[in-house]
């Protein structure tokens, strides 16, 4: 088959969204991901897979590329743990820390990548324990280490000097360090250190039931719990070849523009309040309650964790609490409609919000900017709008996008998500089929695979499942859960430079990227 | 300018009575508010630390700051610095890189201090459990006084821990620690 100008033999994967997935050579290898750079594909995430029990082989490197045809899910097989990979980052330069992360993780090692440092393994457990290799899944668990120094690149200079920030952080956000190199009050130089909430959530997946493990992917990162938990179905039932009732599809589309809006308004009113709009946050934190406690009715949960199930959704939704929620969507648009006048008119506000922390549509394209962040920088990708799969191939949705690359771009991008997701929500009020909410998923008697693909709130979120049957029991070998923070995380530190440092905050928010998502 | 005063009036007053809409239990965390004024002279500082949490904590305990809620009417404030709270507001299943960040907020928080474990990872690892990354639970890492259930408890129950925490700060037992 031909994908992005490339002959390459594929399966296509039974999946709602185009999945196609083949092996290749280590030099197949590099040129997918030069033929891929050539045609403006995307990569979308890298990780490692063991699967040297129960006759799976031995192990593999696999990436998955976005590009116009659909995913595409390449596998390197690999014969030892000594075998090394071609390096992606000449292609795409934020392969290095997923390729770090795969170091850390499965052992497996990039050939001639320049920057080799650990990234998820702060020291606490002993570099030769690789946690998912096999063998580590149920053998005793590793003595516990303190945790080291990370060896920052340090600048120099006159007048130069580093801030250190985190891991804790003075407010309520998830934890992460940061390094700033600054002269006066300009940053010179940002550097990240992440993976302070890696918790195993992968090598979890392996010792959890496939049915129930939707629950832990639910809990990758609480602000996308709708988006990761649907990936995580949307794999399984492409996995099992299951199909899911219509009105199932669109209850979970409801969920997730849900989640979108929540995530919107919160921001929202953060981002006036970072810039000293104290009254912002009043408003939108308010209009943000209302809405998760609306979620709370109509769907058990008030961040809807859970509610999304193998098979379908967990609860039905009946017609008075649709028309109730339609309703509301009239209302908050009307809120949200003055609210950004006021923003908009603010001068105080947009003096702090223009030309703050820009990317500009070039560097964003050259970084792999993706997702929300991306679509304020010039770069239109929106799974909503790019593939036809339900329900999004009936209900038109229309994409956002803006080219200054600024914090108010950023804020602009939401006003208008957040009111495109209210019509949305109303148009699936209104046509949401009958019948069914959840079908029986019935696993596989072989060994399979699937992939589940989202446009959550900050961007695609993937999620790619591995099962294996072993003695008549289906387990999950692998499960590789993405999250956009991976590709956004590297180009917020080019945002920041020759920005000052009290707009650091301000900035971040405008990305508000995943640290649990990321970290996993 | 005029146009916030307007956004202002229309909305009115949002904020909620404490939990359990009750007035018999208005009266008891006006109680506590005494109580806290009692003992501390001020207004009760937390330190929140995200120790591992999935973030969905985070967002109900961020909900607290909204009118609905109105936590700082209620003499409750988080601030900036360990050195600066009475309590620690912890989440998370405790994961192994965050512990020694984690014992060493403690440190820095005076004593007497009070810890106050929010959601089931907090209180019991949750679904993440123990391994090679995870410690699991709060507890494991450093003493808790007051855990709350829930994935993730919503903002009236981890409002409720908080309140419960101060009440036990009255007990002597904490007090000598």
């Amino acid at each position: 088959m031909r994908i992005g100008g490339l002959d390459i033999d594929v399966d296509c994967l039974s999946a709602p969204l185009p999945v196609f997935h083949g092996r290749v050579t280590p030099e197949g290898w590099s040129a997918v991901a030069s033929a891929m750079n050539d045609v403006g594909g995307r990569l979308l995430t890298l990780w490692g897979a063991d699967r040297r029990r129960n006759g799976g082989g031995g192990y593999a490197i696999c990436a998955a590329y976005a590009v116009s045809e659909g995913l595409l899910w390449v596998e390197l097989p690999l014969a030892g743990p000594d075998a090394t990979y071609p390096d992606l980052s000449p292609s795409f330069a934020f392969a290095n820390r997923m390729q770090r992360a795969v170091a850390d993780l499965v052992g497996l090692h990039a050939e001639g990548a320049a920057d080799e440092r650990p990234w998820l393994n702060h020291g606490a457990w002993p570099a030769r324990f690789l946690p998912l290799q096999q063998d580590a899944f149920a053998g005793p668990r590793p003595l516990a280490l303190p945790v080291g120094d990370y060896p920052f690149v340090r600048v120099e200079g006159d007048g130069v000097h580093e801030i250190p920030v985190g891991p804790v952080h003075a407010g309520i956000i998830e934890p992460g360090h940061f390094r700033f190199s600054i002269v006066g009050e300009k940053v010179l130089r940002l550097e990240e250190r992440l993976g302070y909430v890696h918790k195993g959530i992968e090598q979890r997946f392996t010792h959890l039931p496939p049915l129930e493990a939707h629950r832990l992917a639910g809990r990758v990162s609480g602000d996308s719990t709708v988006a990761f938990a649907w990936a995580y179905c949307m794999a399984l039932e492409s996995a099992a070849g299951a199909e899911i009732p219509a009105r199932a599809a669109w209850l979970r589309a409801l969920m997730l523009e849900r989640e979108r809006v929540a995530n919107h308004l919160g921001d929202l009113g953060a981002l006036g309040n970072d810039a000293g709009l104290a009254f912002g946050l009043a408003q939108f934190s308010r209009l943000r309650e209302d809405w998760l406690r609306e979620s709370g009715e109509g769907f058990g949960h008030r961040l809807m964790m859970d509610c999304v199930v193998p098979g379908g959704t967990a609860r039905n939704l009946d017609g008075f609490t649709a028309d109730r929620m339609v309703a509301h969507c009239d209302a908050v648009e009307r809120e949200v409609q003055t609210l950004r006048r006021i923003y908009e008119e603010h001068a105080g506000l947009q003096d702090r919000l223009i030309a703050t922390g820009r990317v500009q549509p070039e560097l964003a394209a050259r970084l792999g900017l993706t997702g929300l962040a991306g679509r304020a920088s010039g770069q239109a990708v929106d799974l909503r709008c790019d593939h036809l799969w339900p329900p999004y191939d009936a209900l038109d949705a229309r994409m956002a996008t803006h080219r200054n690359g600024d914090v108010a771009a950023r804020v602009t991008l939401r006003f208008e998500e957040t009111l495109e997701s209210l019509r949305l929500i109303r148009a699936i009020c209104a046509r949401l089929p009958g019948g069914a909410v959840h079908s029986q998923v019935v696993l596989p008697v072989t060994d399979a695979c699937g992939a589940g693909w989202i446009e959550g709130w900050r961007g695609e979120v993937f999620v790619a499942l591995e099962l294996e049957v072993e003695r008549d029991t289906v387990r999950i070998r692998r499960c590789h859960c993405h999250d956009p923070s991976w590709q956004n995380w590297p180009v917020l530190e080019h945002a920041v430079i020759g920005n000052i440092v009290p707009d650091f905050p301000l900035i971040n928010k405008s990305f508000n990227l995943s640290y649990s998502g990321h970290d996993l | 300018m005029w146009k916030i005063v307007k956004q202002i009036a229309r909305t009115g007053m949002r904020t909620e009575a404490p939990p359990e809409s009750d007035d018999a239990l208005r009266v008891e965390a006006e109680a506590i508010q005494r109580g806290i004024i009692d003992i501390l002279g001020r207004a009760l500082a937390i330190r929140q630390v995200d120790a591992g949490s999935c973030n969905g904590c985070e967002l109900e305990i961020h909900a607290l700051n909204n009118p609905y809620y109105n936590i700082e009417g209620l003499g409750i404030k988080f601030v900036a610095s360990p050195r600066h709270a009475d309590m620690l507001l912890v989440t998370g299943p405790v994961s192994r890189n965050m512990e020694l960040a984690l014992r060493r907020t403690w440190d820095a928080a005076p004593d007497p201090k009070l810890v106050v474990a929010v959601g089931d990872c907090g209180c019991t690892g949750g679904i993440f459990g123990e391994s090679y990354a995870s410690c699991g639970r709060v507890s494991n890492v450093i003493p808790v006084n007051v855990a709350v259930p829930g994935c993730p408890p919503p903002p009236i129950e981890i409002l409720r821990g908080i309140l419960t925490a101060v009440r036990r700060f009255e007990s002597p037992q904490i007090l000598k620690r």
